[in-house]
């Protein structure tokens, strides 16, 4: 037996053994909870609570620690938490919702903090799609520009005092029978709806209206006009074997970019067998993301496209015996399109990204002869997210200039940046008695607000969402509020007068509404079950009704048709990267290349080659437009003459730092016709108005100089031959040999594949490997030097003439080389290849010769040019211009990837941390490493699915297949660096093209 | 010994031993000019300037230079290069001309290989300040360690790391050992008696006893030995950071042979820089005749054609190759953006040392040191070619990019040009600028005196 030592009699005595209320002899949970509880904080803190706050002290600690920082002491645990063990990664099912994007997500927790946003496979809408901004919305989370606290009139105050005075003024409206507005953008949650609904009624004397800052009135008046309702329709953009496109930006930000990129894509893969692709056709001024994918594209002017649509109803309607109208046909000729359409008669899909109620119902109409509703188009299941009719905020704009308004709450809008009339509206807030605004982020309304009731972001809140009719998906949060703020349907539920939590609202209302629905055994399973997979959708089936659409009123519509001079028209329209501007403030989105031009941190005026050539104006050049708006030019390849394309969501003026004076704010270009905000301009004057702007540009050479880096096939010879335009991959094959001796894989040999098919460029997998990998931020300057980070990037080519060219990408990272380049010829060996087939970087081991660097022909490395992170140890040389290296904002660092250092190189890993994890994960489990189990954030983030990763050493894995296709070819194989990176070749739908 | 009554004499004046030491130490013995503190002031304030610009560079970080994410070397190892190339001229005079007994080297080889110790420590600077993390610098030799770490042997940086430290520790020895009896000399006429003692440790105890004579030659010949095949492999191996590479316009087997005749070529155009403003400036014409720029003007010939072959010659085999990259690489410096650079080295290496065939302009000291100063602008621009051109557009046209050295960049390079004439202007003033026992060794045989 173990002898007992004791150091005193009392030792002895003290029975060391468990004892029954052993309960008691720990400490007390709240009262350790409360000790990291400041005022701020007021509700109860649980255990939960507490641990949320512990992951937060352990990992602040942590990074402060490092290198040769003093180390601040950290707690270690007193009570070993359930389920949570630190070092390990929790993901909790969410939904990521802005006013304008939806995706139902998951969100990576680690140690208590949000790092990482992932697709949820779940849904059946976003079928684990992303796209960038959902991407980066994480980053959001922790911006320092967020409102910290309640505030009246600018001063901090407390919660109580804040309801009461709202409440004071509601209830003193209320009794005089004023007018009050509450002004939200599309609702999409059902409980906030009906938290709202009690409001309302609670106050009868206030009006809800809707405003969205991308307006789809047109598309709702005409719908009305079509079905009675004002409805959004949703698309089965896979089942479309020829979609024609007017300006519609549907992979990029129109109504639900992530769902239709992965519709779109569904039908264009030609794997598995598969040999048809659809056909795409876009109609548009400004080369859009969408518009550089089409098999087609045409280039109009954005007043042209009511002619060609009537155009195009009439040929339609000619040949399928509907009544046709008379009017004056457009210069296009439309006739083949027209059969080609007729040939995929309810197997084709017309799309207008337009705001005018009669495109819009001539898009309908067009639609309903072609029989495409309840194939591709479906009204049983519409969107929910547009709801806003311009016509209302108009009126309300006039009535609170009036002083008809007594008070404003407002919710979700910004109107003050992205209102067109923004003065008429600043003017009209000031006549209004009181405004209440609950934002998220600093905003140039709120500051004009007298009340001002920060919301929760997403991320620390619970919602739930019905995006489309019938498709529930929740939002839980996945860390503690950071600041003092409130969930605004608790503040709407405070106002009504009720005490209730919003989590409890929303399990009421899912218990009565959703729960009956589900079949399931009891509530609690439901919800837990609901809770973890983030969605809900109890009825999934698609077949729906076809309905008839009266052809009224388009004989009104077909007499306003005319073909006129407009002159130079401007189109403006949202871009991929910070959309409306609502996440301007994001350092990662303003330094994502725009998929087409790739610039980053600038909106500009894109003209076309020929204006510029006639106007003698080069690109950064300084263009005026209507003696008001000063931008610089863009030559862009593929605009449509006499048109200028500019980006709206830039030019902040009250946010945080990264969007500040970041472009130009051209909203107030919108301008209102028809009923409808109209996002282009007629008879526009352009004047030169200086030159010397500097663009902080990716890619500055866009020819591929006829060297074999994308290749491409049309489907014609594609399904003649399988090799067509890839001839050269097996010569280069058949040379295959060396000298030296071959690379031995003996576990596994990870390779990724890229369909240059499926690929459209959306710049996801961008923002996703930034997040991932904690890819520093460098700000324009840097971006302008060539200074740029990112581990992967997309190449963008254009061939063909340049006023119409046809556009090509390619994602290019690291390509894992099997012989490297850039692996011989470092002196200390810091990079080197792994027996896996990495190519591996020791960031500790590099001294920044950047010999590897020069030598690598796909230019993949990324060198640290300055201090970016803060992570050397020389004091006061950091380059941050961004702000990410503040404390709050480090916080969304990932743990498991090395923040490198000024002075070293790095680049894509294939994330291998979660190659390893994943290895560990099966190890544990004793079992073999799935196919597909392993997913880089790229791949992961990818709505197209695009990229595969996989081991090539298991005949049976997806990416051996995509290897061994026809298809497949190596970026620069003849240099025999035997990249453990494919690409699929891209094939064009050009076939029925006469 | 016979000498052809047809060659000119080495040394003018009708000289003897003592005029020799009284000629040659003079600048050591007297105090110096204006023109030498107007010298030396300039240069150590661009020294000054340099150093500055070399810390901002190590705090800042790379990003303070004008290379990018395409470009990964601009200025930098331009200089590198370039300063290396000089740096052969005085090993070339040296160790090549002495084991070819060749006379006229002795009024030269002092200054051009104490040209040659500079010209390299001015190029070290530059493979140290261009690693992004310059403290780790030691991590590129290979020595022991608990971390199980070893270099890359496989790497042309580390063989540069070796040939480089041997060619400076060579080219000192060699330096210093020619210096011994000159500096015994200085110890012996030297009157101040705080100077003196530093002369006299330095001259290691010189007597010049016939033994010492003997082991003087002896080890000077087994120095030339060892330095001889270094002039070929310090610049050979130099240019396989280039060679071994797979970037078009770097990957040619011609770069060897290429590189190490265009390091001649600068080299002795530097010397000649030099040489034809110090024999003015203190007064060794005599030493340094019309005959020895000649001699040196002929070399720069034949190493300019090499040079010119060079050139063609890669560009014939980027055609021949029929490798697309390869020869858009060499359309694109003809053609391309940095045209200009390619068409001044054209220019600077390939036509104007042609006209040294005539013996009018090949004799004329201002025409050669005009066009000593063309090469040495060509041959650094033949680096700026290389490295810049090359790396701006390589295979994939998505990462072309520009680069355009910034004023930091600029700074360091002048102040690399400081730190090389400060230290030669302090070589001037103490050891003798001409090796005196080796001229008075020849001067029997090849003085005006002994001929006429």
């Amino acid at each position: 037996m173990e002898k007992k030592y004791w150091k005193s009699l009392e030792e002895l005595k003290i029975d060391y053994r468990p004892q029954e209320n052993q309960g008691e002899n720990l400490p007390d949970k709240n009262a350790l909870a409360e000790l990291f509880d400041d005022k701020t904080i007021s509700s109860n803190s649980s255990r939960r609570d507490f641990l949320k706050l512990f992951g937060f002290t352990v990992t602040s600690a942590a990074l402060a620690a490092s290198c040769e920082m003093p180390v601040r002491k950290a707690i270690p645990y007193v009570i070993q938490p359930e389920q949570i063990t630190p070092g390990k990664a929790q993901y909790y099912a969410s939904t990521f919702f802005d006013g304008h994007d939806y995706s139902s997500i998951l969100v990576k927790v680690r140690d208590g903090r949000p790092i990482k946003i992932e697709g949820n496979t779940l849904s059946s809408i976003t079928h684990g799609g992303t796209n960038a901004r959902t991407q980066a919305s994480i980053l959001n989370l922790y911006d320092d520009a967020r409102y910290k606290h309640p505030a009246i009139d600018g001063k901090e105050t407390s919660w109580e005092e804040i309801n009461g005075k709202i409440i004071n003024n509601l209830n003193s409206a209320k009794g005089k029978g004023e007018k009050v507005v509450l002004l939200t953008s599309g609702i999409i949650s059902p409980s906030t709806r009906w938290v709202i609904n009690d409001f309302l009624q609670a106050y009868p004397n206030i009006r809800h209206v809707v405003y969205d800052t991308i307006s789809a009135s047109g598309m709702l008046l005409a719908n009305e006009k079509s079905f009675g309702e004002k409805i959004i329709p949703s698309y089965s953009i896979d089942k479309a074997e020829l979609i024609v496109s007017f300006a519609a930006d549907f992979l990029g930000t129109w109504l639900s970019p992530v769902e239709f990129t992965k519709q779109y894509v569904k039908n264009r893969k030609l794997e598995n067998g598969q040999k048809k692709m659809s056909r795409h056709i876009q109609f548009e001024a400004g080369m859009s993301l969408t518009g550089s994918n089409a098999d087609k594209r045409i280039q109009i002017k954005p007043s042209e496209e009511k002619i060609i649509l009537g155009t195009l109803y009439n040929l339609i309607a000619a040949q399928t015996g509907n009544t046709t109208f008379n009017s004056e046909p457009c210069k296009i000729n439309l006739t083949s399109l027209a059969k080609e359409l007729i040939l995929h008669k309810g197997k084709s899909l017309v799309v207008s990204g337009s705001n005018d109620t009669e495109n819009q119902y001539l898009v309908n109409t067009i639609n309903s002869m072609l029989g495409n509703y309840g194939n591709t188009i479906h009204i049983d299941q519409p969107f929910n997210h547009k709801q806003g009719i311009d016509k209302d905020m108009e009126i309300l704009v006039k009535e609170m200039h009036e002083g008809k308004i007594s008070g404003m709450i407002m919710y979700n809008v910004n109107p003050v940046y992205d209102y067109p009339q923004s003065e008429l509206f600043i003017q009209g807030i000031k006549k209004v008695g009181f405004s209440v605004s609950m934002p998220v982020f600093t905003e140039e309304t709120a500051e004009l607000c007298n009340y001002i009731c920060p919301d929760h972001y997403f991320l620390e809140a619970w919602n739930d969402a019905e995006f489309k009719k019938g498709q529930f998906s929740l939002c839980q949060p996945a860390i503690r509020p950071i600041y003092n703020t409130r969930a605004a349907q608790e503040s709407f539920l405070r106002w009504t007068g009720k005490p209730d939590a919003y989590d409890e609202v929303i399990k009421t209302y899912w218990e009565k509404n959703m729960y009956p629905k589900s079949g399931a055994t009891g509530f609690y399973d439901f919800w837990v079950q609901s809770l973890h997979d983030g969605i809900f959708e109890p009825d999934r089936s698609s077949a729906s009704p076809q309905p008839k659409i009266e052809l009224t009123g388009l004989s009104g519509i077909f007499s306003n048709i005319q073909s006129i001079d407009t002159g130079i028209e401007i189109q403006l329209y949202e871009n991929v990267s910070v959309g409306n501007g609502k996440y301007a403030n994001n350092p990662w989105l303003q330094e994502l290349p725009d998929p087409v031009s790739k610039i980053t941190w600038d909106n500009y005026a894109a003209v076309s080659p020929k204006f510029a050539e006639e106007r003698s104006l080069e690109t950064g050049d300084l263009i005026s437009i209507n003696k008001e708006f000063k931008l610089p030019v863009l030559i862009q390849p593929g605009q449509a003459y006499n048109t200028i394309s500019i980006a709206l969501g830039y030019g902040r003026t009250t946010s945080g730092i990264v969007a500040k004076d970041v472009g130009i704010n051209v909203y107030p270009l919108v301008r209102t016709d028809n009923k409808n905000r109209q996002y282009y301009l007629t008879h526009s004057e352009v004047k030169k108005a200086g030159s010397g702007h500097q663009f902080a540009q990716t890619q500055s050479h866009f020819s591929m100089e006829g060297r074999p880096i994308i290749r491409e096939a049309s489907l014609e010879e594609y399904l003649n031959n399988p090799v067509s335009g890839n001839e050269m991959h097996e010569e280069v094959d058949k040379h295959n040999q060396t000298l030296y001796k071959e690379h031995q894989f003996p576990g596994h040999h990870w390779g990724m594949s890229v369909d240059l098919n499926s690929c459209v460029g959306c710049s996801a997998c961008l923002i996703a490997c930034s997040a991932e990998n904690n890819v520093p931020v460098v700000g324009k300057k840097e971006v302008a030097r060539n200074h740029e980070m990112h581990w992967i990037r997309i190449d963008r080519y254009y061939n063909g003439d340049v006023e119409d060219p046809a556009v090509v990408r390619q994602p290019v990272m690291c390509q894992h080389c099997d012989n490297a380049p850039c692996e011989n010829v470092c002196p200390v060996a810091a990079t080197n290849h792994s027996d896996e087939g990495i190519n591996q970087m020791a960031y500790n081991r590099c001294i920044g010769t950047r010999y590897c660097n020069n030598n690598c022909p796909y230019k993949v490395r990324r060198f640290n040019w300055f201090d970016y992170t803060m992570a050397d140890s020389i004091k006061n040389n950091t380059r941050d211009p961004e702000g990410m290296t503040l404390d709050l904002k480090r916080l969304v660092l990932n743990p498991d990837v090395t923040v490198r250092a000024k002075g070293v190189i790095e680049k894509c890993s294939f994330c291998i941390q979660r190659i390893q994890d994943k290895k560990l994960t099966a190890k544990l489990e004793n079992r073999k490493l799935q196919d597909g189990e392993i997913i880089p954030a790229c791949a992961q983030a990818c709505p197209a699915d695009a990229i595969v990763f996989g081991d090539l050493n298991d005949p049976e894995s997806k990416i051996s297949k995509h290897f061994s296709d026809s298809r497949n070819y190596h970026l620069l194989e003849e240099l025999h660096t035997l990249p453990s990176v494919g690409y699929l070749t891209k094939i064009r739908n050009t076939s029925s093209e006469s | 010994m016979y000498v052809s009554p047809v060659r000119e004499p080495l040394i003018k004046g009708g000289k003897n031993y003592s005029k020799v030491t009284e000629d040659i130490t003079r600048p050591i013995l007297t105090k110096p000019g204006k023109l030498w503190f107007f010298g030396i002031t300039i240069s150590s304030i661009a020294a000054v300037i340099g150093l500055i610009a070399m810390f901002i560079t190590v705090r800042d970080g790379i990003g303070r230079w004008g290379v990018n994410r395409t470009i990964g070397w601009g200025w930098g190892i331009t200089n590198l290069v370039w300063w290396i190339g000089i740096g052969h001229a005085g090993t070339f005079i040296s160790a090549i001309l002495l084991l070819f007994r060749q006379k006229w080297r002795t009024s030269i080889n002092r200054s051009a290989e104490a040209m040659t110790i500079f010209a390299v420590m001015c190029a070290g600077v530059f493979p140290l300040l261009h690693m992004g993390r310059l403290p780790l610098a030691y991590f590129i030799f290979p020595y022991p360690n608990t971390r199980g770490l070893w270099v890359n042997f496989n790497s042309p940086l580390l063989w540069d790391v070796f040939a480089i430290s041997t060619y400076f520790l060579v080219s000192l020895l060699f330096w210093y050992t020619g210096l011994i009896p000159d500096i015994a000399t200085m110890r012996d006429k030297i009157k101040n008696k705080f100077i003196k003692p530093i002369y006299s440790f330095l001259s290691f105890g010189w007597k010049g006893s016939a033994r010492h004579w003997s082991r003087h030659e002896s080890m000077s010949l087994i120095l030339a030995g060892l330095a001889a095949p270094l002039v070929l492999s310090v610049h050979s191996i130099v240019s396989m950071d280039f060679a071994t590479s797979v970037i078009p316009g770097w990957h040619t087997t011609i770069f060897p042979p290429y590189f190490v005749s265009g390091a001649i070529f600068s080299g002795f155009a530097m010397v000649l820089t030099l040489m034809i403003v110090a024999r003015k400036a203190m007064n060794i014409e005599q030493y340094i005749t019309v005959g020895h720029i000649e001699s040196m003007n002929k070399i720069i010939i034949a190493t300019g054609s090499i040079v010119g072959i060079a050139y063609i010659t890669e560009l014939f085999m980027a055609w021949y190759s029929g490798n697309i990259y390869e020869r858009f690489a060499f359309y694109n410096r003809a053609f391309g953006p940095y045209w200009w650079a390619y068409w001044i080295m054209m220019t600077c290496n390939v036509i104007t040392p042609q006209l040294f065939w005539f013996r009018k302009l090949r004799r004329n000291v201002v025409f050669t040191f005009v066009v000593s100063i063309f090469i040495n602008i060509g041959m650094w621009f033949e680096r700026f070619v290389i490295i810049v051109t090359s790396l701006h557009r390589d295979f994939l046209p998505s990462s072309w990019s520009m680069y355009k050295p910034t004023l930091i960049e600029v700074a360091i390079f002048t102040g690399t040009l400081g730190i090389f004439f400060t230290l030669f202007f302090l070589f001037i003033r103490i050891f003798p600028v001409v090796a005196m026992a080796e001229v008075k060794g020849i001067l029997k045989t090849s003085g005006e005196k002994t001929k006429h």
